[in-house]
């Protein structure tokens, strides 16, 4: 009998999955996801959509703030470029989206390692002011150059075409953000098994350390940067694909809110636990709204709070996590699973 | 005096008048700071909190100035303490980024309650001064902009000879000096971090009510106000009360010359983002600002 973790060689601590069960639980999950756009409604594949694109956004998050421990606020900023990148090179350029996207995230982590710059004189508080400022001056730089980004008023995006076939339905686009989900997941997964992710890691827990065992953090935090905003990209172009209208107001200061409290309810440093974030963000409204709806019966105002509900029940959810399990998500599945696995013999 | 003198003038005086607001308000922020390095990334929404509960006292509920005035910087001590007892006392020595998270929360949750209790649409707010400009030389000044420079540079002056002479205000000197130190001298170290978040949250209060009165109505978008606190610390300096006096009116003269010189050129906007523009250029040559102590953390 199993009673708890015993890892001798560095190959059993590296792997990603501890037992078969697991492999045959994600092939079942991808292979259910399959066949989710000829049952489920368009509603609910909007919803599965945006968690999508969620996903991709909070992992690139996660590499920067949860692994290598450097704080952006600016992470909004980041989807906007990939946006509007992917919008102008689609619409004024008229290229297709297969290479649009790719082009949208290559110039969105060129636009990274400018944002990262500042990571190489400053840290802490000090940085995370900086990303602020650089969000409110991307935000202005978007507005502002109208003949590029249309202005205030953005631009609408025509369906990507596959194969002459319009990718302009909850469904069809649904194929196209998962089949970008999973690569994504993998990547970022096997990034933190190479020297890499582990330079990534070091950075975070102690720089001074990291640098002196040869890690050098000029490169490891630019290339962190790098990589979160092409993740940070992909996942802007899909949104520019999803709601196929891209404005500036799409993308907030409280989007970049958003993705941080994604990585702190699902857990900071850990790629499953961007992935429960991403989910409990984006169902958050939408349970809202499903039982304002249920509640309209009894207190007809009910709708026009919701709105005001989520901010309330965002905040105290981050106040709670930060308090009370600040690994989040990711951590409490975890000792769920331990529990059981373990049961009826814990301790 | 030629017609470009009187507007650089025009520009400088509205400058200097809401960039006293903002010296009030950043005091806030450098108080919470030095005493406690925490830093609050939810000041706008304490000046939202003060200018709507002033709104609803003056307003809603019709009561006098000299009961309504007083009644609002008491809620506002009271969310001060809430804030502080609830949400950041017990992440004391945790990571910057949950203490940045938990500030980020706790104004979604201010946000949220506002909106919930008094909706979002632009409330009129009552003029506390009169709004008939007079003439300074050739330049008009309008009354709003003199009468709240006035209050901000009183209430500035009386919080310099509070933290100067008064017990408490050297007890708060002290703790933000070394709060072992302090706490073994009998300074209740606790005490100080509620009290700079008391003091926080009147002076964002005061702050939401002079620029409710200045604007004549309150809505979300005072809480853009709040974020220009940054550009002013980072100017003056994160943990210096000079700093914060000095950075305020200057950040408010340049945003408004970049306002009245640049937005006709750039076509709108630059008057918003000069001062974030500043904050970068600071942090890249001279992060401690012109009056903070040189300890940042450097890489």
């Amino acid at each position: 009998m199993q009673s708890g973790d015993f890892r001798v060689t560095y190959a059993s601590d590296e792997r990603i999955f501890e037992t078969r069960l697991p492999i045959v639980g994600v092939v079942a999950l991808l292979a259910a996801l399959a066949f989710v756009p000829l049952i489920a409604g368009t509603y609910w594949l909007d919803v599965l959509n945006r968690i999508g694109i969620a996903i991709i956004g909070a992992i690139g998050l996660n590499i920067l703030v949860g692994f290598t421990g450097q704080i952006s606020i600016g992470h909004a900023a980041f989807l906007a470029v990939g946006a509007y990148s992917t919008a102008i090179l689609e619409t004024k350029a008229g290229l297709p989206f297969w290479l649009a996207i790719p082009l949208a995230a290559a110039v969105t982590s060129l636009f990274g390692l400018v944002f990262g710059v500042p990571a190489l004189r400053l840290k802490g508080l000090y940085l995370a002011i900086a990303t602020l400022a650089a969000h409110f001056i991307t935000t202005y730089g978007i507005i502002h150059w109208e003949r590029m980004t249309n202005g205030v008023l953005g631009f609408n995006v025509a369906p990507a075409m596959v194969f002459g076939l319009p990718l302009d339905s909850d469904a069809r686009i649904f194929y196209l953000i998962f089949a970008l989900v999973v690569p994504a997941v993998f990547f970022a997964k096997n990034l933190f098994r190479t020297r890499v992710g582990r330079a990534f890691i070091a950075v975070r827990d102690r720089d001074v350390a990291a640098s002196v065992i040869g890690v050098s953090l000029y490169r490891y935090k630019l290339l962190a940067f790098v990589i979160s905003s092409f993740y940070a990209g992909v996942a802007g172009g899909l949104m520019a694909h999803h709601s196929r209208i891209v404005f500036p107001d799409a993308f907030s200061l409280l989007v970049a809110i958003d993705y941080l409290a994604m990585i702190i309810i699902g857990g900071m440093g850990s790629i499953i636990g961007s992935i429960y974030g991403a989910v409990f963000m984006t169902l958050l409204p939408e349970v809202l709204k499903l039982s304002a709806t249920s509640l309209t019966g009894v207190y007809p105002n009910a709708f026009g709070l919701i709105a005001s509900v989520r901010d309330i029940v965002f905040g105290l959810a981050i106040i709670f996590f930060l308090m009370y399990e600040p690994q989040g998500l990711a951590r409490i599945w975890l000792r769920f699973r331990s529990y059981w696995k373990l049961w009826p013999y814990a301790y | 005096m030629s017609d470009q003198i009187v507007f650089l003038l025009q520009l400088v005086i509205t400058g200097v008048a809401v960039g006293a607001v903002y010296s009030l308000m950043a005091l806030g922020f450098v108080l919470i700071y030095k005493a406690s390095t925490v830093v609050n990334f939810g000041p706008g929404e304490l000046v939202l909190f003060g200018a709507y509960v002033a709104w609803a006292t003056i307003l809603n509920m019709k009561l006098h100035l000299a009961i309504a005035l007083p009644l609002t910087l008491v809620v506002a001590i009271l969310l001060g303490l809430v804030i502080e007892r609830g949400v950041l006392r017990p992440l004391i020595g945790e990571p910057i980024i949950a203490v940045i998270m938990v500030t980020f929360g706790f104004a979604s949750v201010v946000r949220g309650v506002l909106n919930m209790t008094w909706g979002s649409d632009t409330r009129p707010f009552p003029a506390l001064f009169s709004s008939q400009p007079f003439h300074l030389g050739p330049v008009p000044v309008s009354p709003v902009h003199l009468w709240s420079f006035v209050t901000v540079m009183v209430l500035l002056a009386g919080f310099s000879l509070f933290f100067k002479f008064s017990l408490l205000g050297t007890a708060m000197r002290a703790t933000a000096d070394n709060q072992q130190v302090a706490q073994s001298l009998g300074v209740s170290v606790k005490g100080i971090f509620a009290l700079s978040w008391c003091i926080a949250t009147v002076v964002s209060a005061l702050g939401g009510i002079i620029l409710g009165s200045v604007r004549g109505g309150v809505d979300f978008s005072l809480a853009d106000y709040g974020l220009k606190v940054f550009p002013v610390v980072i100017l003056g300096g994160l943990d210096s009360v000079t700093g914060v006096i000095v950075g305020g009116v200057i950040i408010g003269v340049l945003e408004n010359l970049a306002g009245g010189y640049l937005d006709p050129v750039f076509g709108g906007g630059v008057k918003e983002v000069a001062p974030f523009v500043v904050l970068v250029l600071i942090l890249m040559v001279r992060p401690y600002g012109l009056f903070g102590k040189r300890d940042v953390e450097r890489v």
